[in-house]
């Protein structure tokens, strides 16, 4: 060989059992959908059958809900706090010691890179349930009066961007406030949720505190229509985030949404650029872009730009694409046809509109669905690249001459969930932060998550909170509005 | 010249360098040590680790034996497979590079350089006319490296022009006759900043390369630094055209870590650098680590250490 390049370094999939058709988890056991239909999930980056999954319409989410508030009047909400606790610390304990496992058959049905769901996902998810574990008999402090209550029956439907991270997100504060849930993962990455399952059923979680019920946007508008549901969790499109609120609007349910981002990047000229540029790549490129929070509108200081603009691309050069399942790939496969369908469609605006697009060179595999990693330099706030959530590998780069104008572009968006800064100069650092309309601000860093922290956005980028003390609040209520 | 020479020009150039971020650089250094390196490029790493070794003896123990049996393995690392490449110097001190140089020039290690810490190593406490003596008595004696370390009181007080000064007077003494490594010791200076400064100052005084530490001090050569250091040299030649080596030393010792070493080069600095002329680790254990590494992938199984020779 001539120089250094990296061998092939593959994880092995023997850990990963998965079965070749999976049922409806419901009041604790696997069965069979009530019509008997189901659909194929893949791995995007080979296109290749994973398994066959269990449709659920309108009838299995009613045997769900049911399964749910029994579950939740007859035991779960009885339970004494701090059991509830154990059980959380149980199946935390359970995904640690199955990290491996829920990491390969992640990669496997999402495409993203094996590196980020071992060192990421996984363990963040785990650390969800350890940190809500530590609230369960604590409840009385998390800001809803002295006797907070469990709000109910919860549905949860979830995306395909970090299917079990967002899983945790869901399930640990629910459960640790005492409420019973029925979720949904997306209908191309059921295969995590469904091994979530299994760690249920090895917890000895009672039956019907967790439901699993696998589908597509129907099952989701029916486990959002159900009348028994209390609270409604989403996280997802705004589009889809809207239609919700507008479903519920004449309910008695509350709802928490995590929607769409925009996320403006802010690099000053007093910032340390070499680890700006790793911040820049790592907003925008980790897991493929496929990140409500990620930096996709990149600010930078015009006096520095072209300095910024040159290390960035050296530094997407080294990116390497390809086998999400290899421990050096950095970019994995785009997680389905449908997104790579749109992020080309509003990408392509951006070489319409007069953008200029750069990518390294990088060979694509041939089967799956993949994407470069690109730029778009000479951006305006005007360009459908600079507005719309793209979710993908792209970048679109815009400048500014003073830290005025910076955070003025940067709030000129319709959606505020998340935003960088990048500056070494503390003061600069506060005042920017705030100035952003923004849920969460990371200053020198960027898509950096933990559990004690609350997550969600301004605008439309969603209601409420997830995380943290003030995320926990969402699925507890005071007293006096307690469920039957 | 990016800097005329004065101390302000060159207080200026340094403070108008882009700072460190502390938590970015270690962060990126961490994800970089996980890359996976195995089969054919490992051994492709492994040969290169060991053409890149000082191999190094800097005790006051050393003596003439030790320093000829060095010499010995640093031709033929291991006399059972002559496929294995010799490595790049051997590091002295000043009164044993005659014997080394002598020795290495009649077993067949005439192409392996001999390098000697010089300019009162490692503290560097010492008179300006007992460091260029010092200096001139290695090079007197056959020296073809001259490893210095940089006066780190006079860095820390900000005394830059001092530093730069001293640099610059052992370039000229070594002139064509010595490559000259200018050592920081990181471990004492601390932050990365300063890291950064140090490097560029080294640079512009006239190094040949770069090299974090005397390895009498930890932390000595830890990623992040190395880091910061491949950045200043990457950074460097975009600058002047110049490209500069980088010299990480101090507890290197097994395998894996001089091949996350070679990670570090290859996305950083790039490849260009995987070459001997501009990358070097100073290490001693290190050496028979390496040879036990290959023979694993040569044979499949992990030989005792009696099948590696202890100098």
């Amino acid at each position: 060989m001539s120089g250094f390049e990296y061998a092939s370094a593959p994880e092995s999939k023997a850990i990963a059992n998965i079965a070749s058709s999976y049922g409806l988890f419901i009041n604790g056991k696997f069965v069979e959908p009530k019509k008997g239909k189901s659909f194929n999930t893949i791995n995007p980056a080979t296109e290749e059958l994973l398994s066959k999954i269990a449709y659920a319409d309108k009838l299995d989410i009613d045997l769900a809900v049911k399964s749910a508030r029994t579950a939740f009047t007859k035991v779960w909400s009885k339970m004494p706090a701090k059991e509830r606790g154990k059980y959380l610390y149980r199946i935390a304990r359970i995904m640690q010691e199955r990290a491996r496992e829920f990491a390969v058959v992640e990669t496997l049905d999402n495409g993203k890179p094996i590196r980020e769901s071992r060192d990421t996902d996984i363990p963040l998810a785990a650390a969800h349930f350890f940190y809500h574990a530590g609230w369960a008999d604590k409840l009385e402090y998390a800001g809803v009066g002295s006797k907070p209550k469990p709000v109910g029956v919860v549905g949860q439907i979830i995306p395909w961007n970090f299917p079990l991270l967002m899983l945790a997100w869901k399930i640990a504060p629910a459960l640790a406030a005492g409420n019973t849930v029925v979720l949904k993962p997306a209908e191309t990455t059921p295969l995590t949720a469904l091994l979530f399952a299994q760690v249920c059923q090895q917890a000895g979680l009672p039956d019907g505190v967790v439901n699993i019920v696998t589908g597509d946007g129907i099952t989701g508008a029916a486990l959002v229509n159900h009348p028994d549901i209390n609270k409604i969790a989403f996280t997802g499109s705004t589009e889809v985030g809207k239609a919700i609120a507008r479903s519920i609007s004449a309910t008695k349910k509350s709802a928490t949404l995590e929607l769409g981002g925009k996320a403006a990047n802010l690099v000053f000229d007093d910032a340390a650029i070499d680890e700006a540029v790793e911040g820049i790549v790592n907003g925008i490129f980790f897991n493929q872009g496929h990140v409500c929070c990620a930096g996709s509108r990149l600010l930078l200081q015009e006096n520095i730009a072209d300095e910024v603009l040159e290390k960035l691309k050296k530094r997407m050069s080294l990116i390497r694409v390809g086998d999400p399942m290899d421990k050096n790939t950095d970019l994995g496969a785009i997680n389905s046809k449908e997104q790579l369908n749109r992020i080309h469609e509003i990408s392509n605006t951006g070489d319409t509109e007069g953008a200029n697009r750069w990518s390294p060179e990088c060979i694509l595999p041939s089967k799956g669905f993949w994407y470069p990693p690109t730029i778009f330099t000479g951006v305006s706030q005007s360009h459908r690249i600079a507005r719309e959530e793209i979710f993908g590998p792209v970048l679109s780069v815009l400048t500014f001459r003073t830290p005025a104008e910076g955070i003025e572009k940067a709030n000129n968006t319709m959606y505020g969930l998340s935003a960088g800064i990048w500056s070494d100069k503390g003061s600069k650092v506060l005042w920017a932060a705030k100035q952003l309309k923004a849920g969460v601000i990371w200053s020198n860093t960027f898509n950096k998550f933990d559990p004690a922290s609350p997550f969600g956005g301004y605008k439309e980028s969603g209601w409420g909170r997830e995380g943290g003390r003030h995320g926990l609040a969402g699925y507890l209520t005071s007293d006096a509005k307690a469920s039957k | 010249m990016i800097i005329d020479g004065s101390e302000g020009s060159l207080k200026k150039f340094l403070s108008d360098l882009p700072p460190v971020d502390q938590v970015g650089a270690e962060a990126r250094a961490a994800m970089l040590s996980t890359r996976s390196i195995k089969t054919t490029s490992k051994a492709w790493a492994i040969d290169m680790a060991i053409s890149m070794v000082d191999l190094t003896t800097l005790e006051g123990a050393d003596s003439f034996g030790k320093v000829k049996a060095l010499c010995a393995k640093a031709v033929r690392p291991d006399p059972t497979d002559l496929t294995v490449p010799s490595v790049g110097a051997i590091c002295v001190y000043n009164d044993m590079v005659k014997t080394a140089r002598t020795e290495l020039d009649a077993i067949g290690g005439k192409h392996i350089p001999v390098a000697a810490v010089a300019t009162a190593f490692p503290s560097g406490r010492a008179s300006r006319a007992v460091k260029e003596l010092d200096t001139q008595d290695a090079i007197d004696a056959g020296a073809n490296e001259i490893d210095m370390v940089i006066d780190r009181g006079a860095f820390l007080s900000g005394r830059l022009g001092e530093v730069f000064e001293e640099i610059k007077i052992i370039k000229e003494l070594c002139g064509d006759k010595a490559h000259l490594k200018v050592i920081l010791e990181t471990g004492e200076l601390v932050t990365y900043d300063n890291v950064r400064k140090a490097s560029y100052l080294a640079m512009l005084a006239g190094a040949d390369f770069i090299k974090t530490s005397t390895g009498k001090v930890t932390p000595a050569a830890t990623a992040p630094v190395v880091l910061v250091m491949l950045e200043a040299v990457r950074d460097y030649f975009a600058l002047t055209g110049t490209k500069i080596g980088v010299k990480p030393a101090g507890g290197i010792r097994t395998t894996k870590d001089a091949i996350k070493q070679l990670v570090l080069v290859n996305e950083t600095a790039g490849p260009d650098w995987l070459n001997p002329s501009l990358f070097r680790i100073g290490a001693s254990a290190l050496l028979n680590d390496l040879l036990m590494q290959r023979m694993k992938l040569r044979t499949g199984h992990y030989a005792s250490a009696n099948y590696v020779t202890m100098d």
